[in-house]
């Protein structure tokens, strides 16, 4: 099959199997984030920071947790050490791209958590109504309405500090808002009549919030997600900083800068290059949300 | 001749107390078995609520529904009840999934009423509503209205009902579409030998589908006539006179 027809294959209005139709949808879309510059940067730094995580043992050109006192705080362009040295001679180069490993892992823990939970709460809250309703979005209030890093504080001064504690705690903050935006959205779904349709089918709920509400919800969760990890990526930072999140020597980016906080003045890189990488990360984040949100927003669709 | 829908004082509301609205109120009509029966009047008058509150859609109602000389009650309705009948939607760009193909929608009708060999039904009920298989893995907005429309109808004959519910099926669509699709409903009423109960307030489309048709105003059901009156324009009330003129005038 030459590329010209496999083109043809995926772009085809009249899909021949199951399988066919769903590739032909999922290349539809990303030709039309292909279009979009600004989400393919933040996908490419993405993509980049996935390849540093798994590859890092020889990607870094040194050990992250080798100490070298004779040659503490050594400036940008050292050779051998192109970002510098931290305070006990550290490679930062190499701590930022094992980092890389830990904000992946908090990241992806996170993405599994709390939208998961956003969206059961969300749309059982939605489509059942009633008393239900009522309970679930009162909870989701309570939650709302605590501070988020206070919140999270207290979960990890009561568990102890630790990366999984201080991803609950960000989980157990983060979750409220998806279940508001599942709720809106189960809302305006549930009296479709698509809904009804299925419902004259003898559909029970169970399979109408999983099968019919959830592939609607999900793809703006997808893209509220993907907004939200910077944030979610500065609150695991945040923890480190104040020293309940990862703990030392562990290369997270957040405790690093804590680390380098004490030099800021005379050696400002120790504490400036993983405040970039937290920056350029989040910034991939929010520049792909930002695409997502055009390729899946459902109301756009076959438009 | 026996009886597939009887329904007497039938009222239907929505909200509570100062909040109540009558949408229908005291309504009452048979229709027999192999019947195609039109409920017209205009916007608002209560006819597609009807149709609701037999599929249990609208929550509150009283009165009497019998489906086949069984009485149903409350808003729960069982898989009997889905077998027997079916609704075909107004409006088909609402009443399909966006995210399901064709497919995925008769397949999962099919598994619903528990009917096996879903590849060939499949297949077949694409055929009889004049589809054809190369849409079977479209998603609906691959589909122009009037497709919608066929799935919409496929997706009701799945289970292979006895009565048919049909809301301002062609409404939705331009003239020469709503032909087609009117044309396909009255060859499998005679294929499967359905029970239609059409609701619409076109009197032309009415007057092509029906045998006999109520006249609803406000809620209330004003007349019921048989259509060979409505072509003769013998209406017995003002209102369904008013209304004949309208639409001859138009």
């Amino acid at each position: 099959m030459s590329d010209m027809t496999l083109r043809q294959w995926l772009l085809t209005d009249a899909p021949s199997s199951r399988r066919h139709a769903r590739l032909s949808s999922f290349y539809k879309g990303w030709l039309n984030l292909r279009s979009n510059t600004m989400a393919m940067v933040g996908l490419g730094i993405l993509v980049a920071l996935v390849l540093a995580a798994i590859f890092a043992p020889w990607l870094a050109p040194h050990d992250p947790f080798a100490q070298d006192l004779g040659n503490r705080l050594a400036p940008l362009g050292t050779p051998g050490h192109v970002l510098g040295t931290d305070s006990l001679g550290r490679d930062i180069l190499s701590r930022l791209i094992y980092g890389s490993r830990i904000t992946l892992y908090i990241v992806a823990l996170v993405a599994l958590l709390a939208p998961v939970a956003g969206l059961l709460v969300g749309t059982v809250a939605g489509y059942t109504g009633g008393i239900v309703d009522a309970v679930l979005m009162r909870i989701t209030d309570i939650f709302l309405a605590f501070p988020r890093l206070v919140l999270a504080l207290a979960f990890v001064a009561a568990l102890g500090a630790g990366i999984e504690n201080a991803v609950l705690a960000i989980s157990l903050t983060a979750w409220p808002p998806y279940a508001r935006i599942a709720r809106a959205e189960t809302l305006t779904i549930r009296s479709a009549d698509y809904i009804s349709a299925v419902r004259l089918q003898g559909a029970g709920p169970i399979r109408i919030i999983t099968r019919h509400i959830w592939p609607l919800c999900i793809s703006s969760l997808i893209v509220r997600v993907t907004l939200d990890m910077a944030g979610i990526i500065l609150a695991a930072a945040g923890l480190g900083f104040l020293g309940l999140g990862a703990q030392p020597p562990s290369p997270e980016w957040g405790a690093m800068i804590s680390e380098g906080r004490r030099f800021i003045l005379d050696h400002w890189w120790v504490a400036t290059m993983p405040g970039l990488a937290i920056f350029t990360v989040s910034l991939a984040f929010n520049l792909l949300g930002d695409g997502l949100r055009d390729v899946l927003d459902p109301k756009d669709e076959g438009k | 001749m026996s009886v597939a829908l009887r329904i007497e004082g039938l009222d239907v509301w929505f909200g509570d107390g100062r909040d109540r609205v009558d949408a229908v109120k005291e309504a009452g009509f048979e229709v027999a078995t192999g019947e195609s029966f039109g409920l017209v009047g205009e916007s608002g008058s209560g006819k597609s609520t009807i149709l609701r509150a037999i599929t249990g859609l609208a929550r509150d109602w009283s009165g009497l529904i019998e489906v086949e000389g069984k009485r149903i009650e409350g808003a729960r309705r069982d898989r009997a009840f889905f077998k027997t009948v079916q609704m075909v939607f107004q409006d088909p760009y609402a009443s399909l999934h966006p995210r399901h193909t064709v497919d995925q929608v008769l397949s999962e009708t099919l598994s619903l009423h528990k009917l096996g060999d879903v590849d060939a039904r499949v297949v077949r009920l694409l055929d009889d509503v004049g589809l054809g298989a190369k849409f079977r893995f479209r998603y609906p907005h691959q589909l122009s209205g009037g497709q919608r429309q066929r799935v919409a109808i496929a997706r009701a004959l799945a289970g292979e009902p006895d009565i048919l519910l049909l809301d301002e099926p062609t409404s939705a669509l331009d003239v020469s579409v709503q032909a087609e699709i009117l044309n396909l409903l009255t060859d499998l009423r005679a294929e499967h030998g359905l029970t239609y109960l059409m609701v619409s307030h076109d009197l032309p489309v009415i007057g092509h589908m029906c045998d006999r048709l109520a006249v609803m105003k406000d809620g209330r059901i004003v007349e019921v006539m048989g259509v060979e009156a409505l072509r003769r324009g013998e209406a017995r009330e003002d209102y369904s006179r008013d209304l004949l003129a309208a639409s001859v005038g138009a």
